[in-house]
């Protein structure tokens, strides 16, 4: 065995147990005294189950656009060099400083239908603000970060050889991409997804502002949640959390079990 | 195929990495790139290949002008130092990947190609290997893969990089001699890229010795090693020794003593280089090279002397038979056999031991003649 396994493993577990486990527990605890049937009740009432729904389909769709876009991103500031690279590459970290209330507000003003972009849009009939796309909109925008800042050692570690080798076999620009160097980054992308995700499961903060938050409509559920605190209803605000942290569990084992299989599969390393 | 390299010049931002370089290299050859780091043979090996352009000057393989294809185009077999397999492909896909990314036209069918590439991972000696990941081989094995990938394209011609550079010293010897056999099987035109003499002079049919992006000589390995046409080459390939000299009047004199060398037609300051094979040992009076041995050292077949010459106490390496026992600090005469003499001033202008001429021959007979030439 390595010499410290001992103390460092005590070490973790109580740290974890600290700062993570024993919260959740209680959580667990507070709605395990709810009771099933009464804790079955507030936990699929149909205005939990369609902010939950809200929720988790906004940071689905989120976290794959941030994946679209932010591969591009990564890729062009690892690979390029170009006058003001470093300005941009200081922006992608804005959306981690930016407390997210202030994110939301400017967001919200822009989208508005009287704001800049807003009222490009509402000619074409699109409305973002107040509205579930407003929430996709503030979810891409704190998950972009997430994507780009995995990807990037990963793009730079790429070996020049590998792409030149596909040349000399007489593989075009697109083919060396599809088969050579998005298959070597697809362990990153899928780790990329799964951080931008958990990340906009959990956003409240910038939402709330551009969201309008209409029950059945653009309520999300850790609005829920304290809507359900300030009506000092604990009751239905731990189930409403425990039921999140059910799925976002699950959700986030899954796609690690995925990441081990694509990093067996393409992460073979040299 | 043919490969024509005419004049070509190339620049990194306006840093010459080649200047106007030419080479005509014959179907079937197996040539070597010889030469230390930095002499611009990586270079050239990559603007064969169209991984870079020429900043000036052609390239032609057979009567086709290549140098303005790109390299997907070119069709050439390339073998990467680091081997550059594609880590998420097993070895099968690996080797399949050049047939399988043709366009559709001219892709043959799945079985055909699948069929390929185990043909050709039972050439390059690894069947059975087809489901491995390129990190489960071994440096040797990954090396044959990416040998059988490029193959697999039949190329028109076979480009390797430093193909043995990270591999240990006795797999280098095996996979050596089992290139030369592959090639002589194949019949590729193939060239490779080495800094190691003894590889090239062993591999290739043909050696072309570059220093500073330009091409020093080319030639067989006997011709490199026995008439080295430059002191570069001749400091670089084998052992070899050399001594500053002064020509005066024919007469080859180091440390102002006469050598017992002669030479015609070059006059003036010049270098003297000998192997230390090629040396004699001067017994008595009679004009030689005076050296101190200052050290000794047994070798499997003679004993390796280095002697310091003159006040300025150049050193000079020979081997003498096991016979002739040396002691530090004893002093010797030595007479090169073979040997070339490189004009200082231009070092185009040359004399060796054959093309001496008489007085030279007579020289090395012994005093006497000498004595009677100089009346």
């Amino acid at each position: 065995m390595i010499p410290g396994f001992g103390m460092t493993l005590g070490f973790a577990l109580t740290y974890l147990a600290l700062i993570v486990l024993i919260p959740l527990a209680g959580l667990l605890w507070r709605s395990a005294a709810l009771g099933w049937s009464d804790f079955w009740r507030l936990a699929f009432d149909p205005r939990t189950l369609h902010a939950l729904e809200v929720s988790f389909g906004a940071a689905l769709l989120a976290a794959c656009i941030n994946v679209l876009f932010g591969v591009p991103v990564a890729w062009v500031l690892t690979r390029y060099r170009f006058p003001g690279r470093r300005v941009l590459d200081a922006m992608v970290d804005l959306p981690f400083a930016l407390p997210t209330a202030v994110a939301g507000i400017s967001l919200a003003a822009l989208y508005a239908p009287n704001g800049w972009i807003g009222s490009l849009l509402a000619p074409l009939g699109i409305k973002v603000a107040f509205t579930p796309l407003g929430i996709v909109v503030a979810l891409i925008f704190i998950g972009l970060p997430f994507v780009v800042r995995t990807l990037q050692p990963v793009v730079a570690e790429i070996d020049r050889e590998i792409e030149e080798a596909a040349a000399t076999l007489g593989a075009s620009r697109r083919q060396t991409l599809a088969r050579v160097i998005l298959p070597s980054l697809t362990p990153a992308i899928l780790t990329g997804f799964a951080l931008a995700l958990a990340r906009a499961v959990g956003e409240y903060g910038s939402v709330i502002f551009i969201a309008g938050n209409i029950p059945f409509v653009s309520e999300i559920a850790p609005l829920l949640i304290v809507i359900r605190l300030e009506e000092f209803n604990y009751a239905g605000a731990t189930a409403v959390a425990a039921i999140m942290l059910a799925i976002s569990f699950a959700m986030l084992l899954a796609i690690n079990l995925i990441q081990a299989w694509s990093r067996r599969r393409f992460g073979h390393g040299s | 195929m043919d490969v024509s390299i005419l004049d070509v010049r190339k620049d990194f931002d306006r840093f010459p990495a080649l200047h106007g370089v030419s080479l005509e290299i014959r179907s079937g050859e197996l040539v070597a790139l010889l030469g230390p780091s930095g002499s611009g043979k990586t270079t050239l090996l990559r603007l064969i290949a169209g991984l870079e352009f020429p900043t000036e000057g052609c390239i032609r393989f057979g009567e086709d002008d290549a140098s303005t294809r790109s390299v997907q185009e070119r069709n050439v077999g390339f073998v990467f130092q680091s081997y550059a397999l594609f880590r998420h492909m097993t070895v099968l896909d690996n080797i399949a990947f050049g047939l399988r990314v043709r366009p559709r036209a001219s892709r043959p069918p799945r079985r055909a190609i699948r069929a390929r590439a185990l043909e050709l991972l039972d050439l390059v000696q690894l069947p059975g290997l087809e489901g491995r990941f390129p990190s489960q081989l071994s440096g040797g094995q990954r090396q044959r893969v990416a040998l059988a990938r490029a193959l697999a394209i039949e190329p028109r011609i076979l480009l390797l990089d430093e193909p043995f550079g990270a591999l240990d010293a006795k797999v280098r010897k095996e996979l050596r001699r089992w290139l030369r056999d592959l090639h002589d099987s194949t019949g590729h035109t193939t060239v490779f890229v080495t800094h190691d003499q003894e590889e090239a002079l062993e591999l290739a049919d043909r050696v072309v010795v570059m220093s500073q992006g330009r091409i020093e000589q080319v030639g067989t390995p006997d011709e490199i090693y026995d008439a080295p046409n430059s002191p570069f080459v001749y400091g670089f390939i084998g052992e070899s020794s050399a001594l500053p000299v002064e020509v005066d009047d024919g007469e080859v004199r180091t440390a102002d003593r006469p050598t017992g060398l002669r030479v015609e037609g070059l006059e003036g300051p010049a270098t003297l280089f000998f192997r230390p094979r090629d040396v004699d040992i001067v017994e008595g009076a009679g004009p030689s090279i005076a050296g101190v041995a200052v050290a000794v050292r047994r070798r499997e077949d003679g004993r390796r002397v280095e002697l310091e010459v003159g006040p300025a106490r150049h050193r000079v390496e020979v081997e003498l038979p096991l016979g002739r026992r040396v002691v530090t600090g004893e002093r010797l005469g030595l007479r090169p056999r073979r040997w070339k003499l490189f004009s200082a001033d231009d070092p185009a202008r040359s004399v060796d031991w054959a093309t001496a001429g008489a007085g030279a021959a007579a020289a090395a007979a012994g005093p006497l003649p000498l004595a009677l030439e100089r009346q």
